[in-house]
């Protein structure tokens, strides 16, 4: 009777997720991040180019302002390289002596700029729409990097063009329509290591960094799940053995 | 224990403050049936998640900011840069739902095993209104990271109050501290949800005063007739709970390093906006049945008492069940209805989980009739028209070996 | 038939598997603890913080400017001869809290101090006071150009916080 109440409560709870609220949009195919599965961890390399090509293509429109340029030493930058990107930033610095306001090359401590100073000049640039920040756009949209690859690399089809109304047509994007024109093409960026920039490459690889961005800490969590459950279910083994002993002799 | 007490400096103290021996009669030598099963672990585990919420929320206040205007952004820093705050807020968030996934089992038991049954009443309704208290704390909890599901869920819920005729919308403006939910809305629930669960922990209180007072029910659902149907807490009932609890813990740890947001919404993952609405608003999985049937009902006030009326009917419970016989083991027919309402249960969350289109309609209108026609019309007919099987005549003599 | 009645429960004896299991217990709740101890030290912004650099060319000859160091002000002041030699002509035992000038600079013309008052905990104000220095208004204590105390009730010399040159016009402080 338990075994049956059980089933319901995971039934009840798992259920609701996979009950996807019906929309146009097509489900992304399921990819096989290195970031996946128990002992799921980062490929560097990979979250090195995904870099590039965020600064490259998508920082023209997107700001990244949950990352600060320190935290890319976590993925593999030196202090001094990434002193060297900071500095190619512009922040807002401290008023001058007569109250103006100023500006200064970013440091280690600041935070990736946005391209524009407000919402309102993003939108200005880009036909009212408002590029969003994709500093979480992995955790906060269904199926997360899954989605972001699928709807750069596959959703818009050869040769999007836009419809009558401006917007491009992408079977990924809730609606079905998205304004952003198709950002990727061959050889967008050049990759310091040499690896072809195919528009399938540049897309796996910008997912992967901004799966890093919107979870940096998930080598850390998952490593410290295997310890922890594996050091519960030797606790719980010896908690049952002890129990079963302490039991043995009971009428129950 | 023995030791302790016969402890000399120990003695004077207890004498003046009897913490020692109070703990000793309440937590060691405390008289339990000796047949409880697992379904009895649930209450231990509930207070263990209530440990744990309070804990990790405790430190997790040291670095929130309850203003609208920083709140997205101190949870982000709290992910990012605190020193194991990633794994304090996931303990915090799935710690919620965990709590109520243990309750909830706690209340089934309670409604299989008829544990609401005389002379547990009042046991009952202390714990309906922890359920109350619990729900009212999640749902401030929610609201607290400022995301889009937060604000909206915040929307919905507290318009509701406006279906109270002449001064609900005066209510809702006083509940908001303003025009609409913002900076005035959260600083509140923020106070208010550090201070609901301490509450609990009295209500708590009460709720295992009421227990000890009575003692367990069990699975036979009979009374006990002597000494001979208990063991002492202490160790059979301590180590029992301990295992449960290292179970429990396997389950939380899962959930917590793997699958950390798979209960929550994406949506609270786009900080709010008061101009835009989400396109399916759904609050926490807990909610999604109570979600149901306030839709099921077109009338907002209708809906509005519907589902207040789903918890609120279960205080009438002890006299709607009019069955002597407690527990289901012993109620062939009963035990069916449960297995249906427990089903109906499940239906009403999926359909709180879609949209309010299509066949989900009349499936949540079906579903909430039937949530409502169990406890106002099947119990009290099962307990007068059903046969149940003979029960045993005392706890200890079915398993004691001849 | 053994007897069950409340209280004669088996003799627990401290069987390992007891023990053990207490420990394994026990062993895993301190490691469980350590987070909850370690969120409260200095979160990943505040260490980033934690050092600053500071670009000594816009400093001229004879002035100072105050620098936001770990939330304490710095004072950086770009000294003149007149300064050093007056700061190393002073004899150790007049001093309060005797230092030479050169324990308290790297290069001599860059003198790098924090600027709280060491009585009290006030910000002395530059170009003040009797020895060329700094005075507190707080309490009336007196620095000289080496910063070290002369006058007034603070005990002690403005600290030096650890630093140095990255370059000939760059330092690092902290």
């Amino acid at each position: 009777m338990k075994r049956i109440i059980l089933s319901f409560v995971a039934l009840a709870f798992l259920g609701p997720g996979a009950a996807q609220a019906a929309g146009d949009q097509a489900v992304p195919p399921e990819q096989a991040w290195s970031f996946n599965g128990i002992f799921g961890t980062y490929d560097r390399a990979q979250l090195l180019r995904g870099l590039e090509v965020y600064r490259g293509v998508c920082a023209n429109c997107h700001g990244l302002k949950y990352i600060r340029f320190r935290d890319l030493e976590a993925i593999g930058l030196s202090e001094d390289e990434v002193k060297a990107i900071a500095a190619n930033y512009i922040v807002d610095g401290e008023p001058d002596s007569f109250g103006d306001p100023t500006t200064r090359e970013a440091k280690p401590f600041d935070a990736f700029p946005s391209p524009f100073p407000n919402d309102a000049a993003a939108r200005a640039s880009n036909g009212g729409a408002l590029p969003p920040d994709l500093s979480l756009v992995a955790k906060s949209r269904e199926h997360g990097p899954d989605y972001v690859h699928a709807l750069l690399a596959l959703g818009y089809g050869e040769d999007a063009e836009p419809g009558p109304t401006g917007l491009y047509h992408n079977e990924y994007m809730p609606g079905g329509s998205i304004a952003m024109p198709p950002p990727l093409f061959e050889d967008a960026v050049e990759y310091h290591d040499g690896t072809a920039a195919t528009v399938d490459q540049m897309s796996e690889d910008v997912s992967a960094f901004l799966m890093w961005a919107a979870e940096p800490k998930l080598e850390a969590r998952k490593s410290m799940g295997i310890k922890v459950i594996l050091f519960l279910l030797v606790l719980t083994g010896m908690l049952y053995v002890s129990k079963r002993k302490l039991w043995a002799n009971v009428e129950h | 224990m023995q030791a302790l007490l016969n402890n000399g400096l120990v003695r004077w103290f207890d004498n003046r403050l009897p913490v020692l021996s109070w703990a000793n009669h309440h937590l060691m030598e405390y008289p339990a049936p000796r047949n409880l099963n697992y379904a009895w672990n649930f209450g231990s585990l509930a207070g263990l998640a209530l440990v744990l919420q309070i804990v990790t929320g405790i430190v997790l206040s040291m670095h929130y900011t309850p203003h609208a205007d920083m709140a997205f952004d101190s949870v982000e820093r709290i992910m990012r840069d605190v020193n194991y705050g990633w794994l304090l807020r996931y303990m915090h968030a799935n710690g919620a739902s965990f709590f109520f996934i243990v309750v909830y089992a706690h209340i089934a038991r309670g409604l299989y095993y008829g544990s609401y049954k005389a002379p547990r009443e009042v046991l009952w309704w202390l714990g309906l209104v922890i359920l109350l208290l619990m729900m009212g704390t999640a749902f401030m909890g929610y609201v607290l990271p400022w995301g889009q599901m937060s604000f909206w869920g915040a929307t919905v819920i507290t318009n509701l109050f406006s279906a109270i005729p002449v001064i609900g919308p005066g209510i809702v403006e006083w509940l908001w501290g303003g025009f609409a939910v913002g900076n005035a809305t959260l600083n509140r629930f923020y106070s208010l949800h550090y201070l609901l669960p301490f509450v609990i922990i009295g209500v708590v209180v009460l709720h295992l005063w009421a227990l000890h007072h009575k003692k367990s029910n069990n699975p036979l659902g009979i009374d006990y007739k002597g000494p001979q149907d208990f063991i002492p807490f202490h160790p059979y009932y301590t180590i029992k709970d301990a295992f449960g609890a290292g179970v429990f813990l396997i389950l939380f740890a899962i959930f917590l390093f793997y699958l950390p947001n798979d209960m929550g919404h994406p949506d609270n993952y786009i900080p709010a906006d008061p101009l835009k609405t989400p396109p399916h608003i759904v609050p926490e999985w807990y909610f999604l049945p109570f979600y149901a049937i306030l839709r099921a009902i077109p009338d907002k006030l209708g809906g509005v008492l519907a589902m207040g009326g789903a918890i609120g009917i279960l205080f009438l419970l002890p006299w709607l069940d009019t069955s002597r016989i407690r527990s289901a083991t012993f109620r062939p027919v009963f035990k069916w209805f449960f297995l249906v309402l427990m089903v109906d249960l499940v239906v009403l969350g999926f359909c709180g989980a879609n949209p309010p289109e299509g066949f989900w309609i009349p499936l949540g209108q079906v579903a909430t009739a039937y949530y409502f026609i169990h406890f106002l019309i099947l119990l009290p007919l099962i307990g007068w028209f059903e046969r149940p099987r003979p029960l045993p005549d005392s706890i200890a003599k079915p398993v004691l070996k001849a | 038939m053994a007897d069950h009645t409340i209280g004669a429960h088996e003799e627990t004896r401290r069987d390992f598997l007891y023990v053990a299991t207490g420990a394994v217990a026990a062993v895993g709740a301190a490691v469980a603890v350590w987070p909850f101890i370690d969120q409260m030290n200095p979160a990943a912004d505040v260490l980033a913080l934690s050092s600053i650099e500071v670009d000594l060319s816009p400093v001229p000859l004879g002035q100072q400017i105050t620098v936001s160091w770990r939330g304490k002000p710095v004072f950086v002041r770009h000294r003149t001869d007149i300064d050093i030699e007056e700061a190393r002509a002073v004899p150790l035992e007049d001093l309060r809290d005797p230092q030479t000038d050169e324990e308290r600079v790297i290069k001599a013309e860059w003198l790098v101090m924090i600027g709280i008052c060491t009585h009290l905990g006030c910000v002395p104000l530059a170009d003040q006071g009797d020895f060329d220095g700094w005075f507190c208004p707080c309490h009336g204590s007196h620095y000289d150009s080496s910063g070290r105390i002369r006058k007034g009730p603070a005990p002690l010399n403005l600290a030096i916080p650890g630093y140095e040159f990255i370059d000939d016009s760059t330092i690092r402080v902290g």
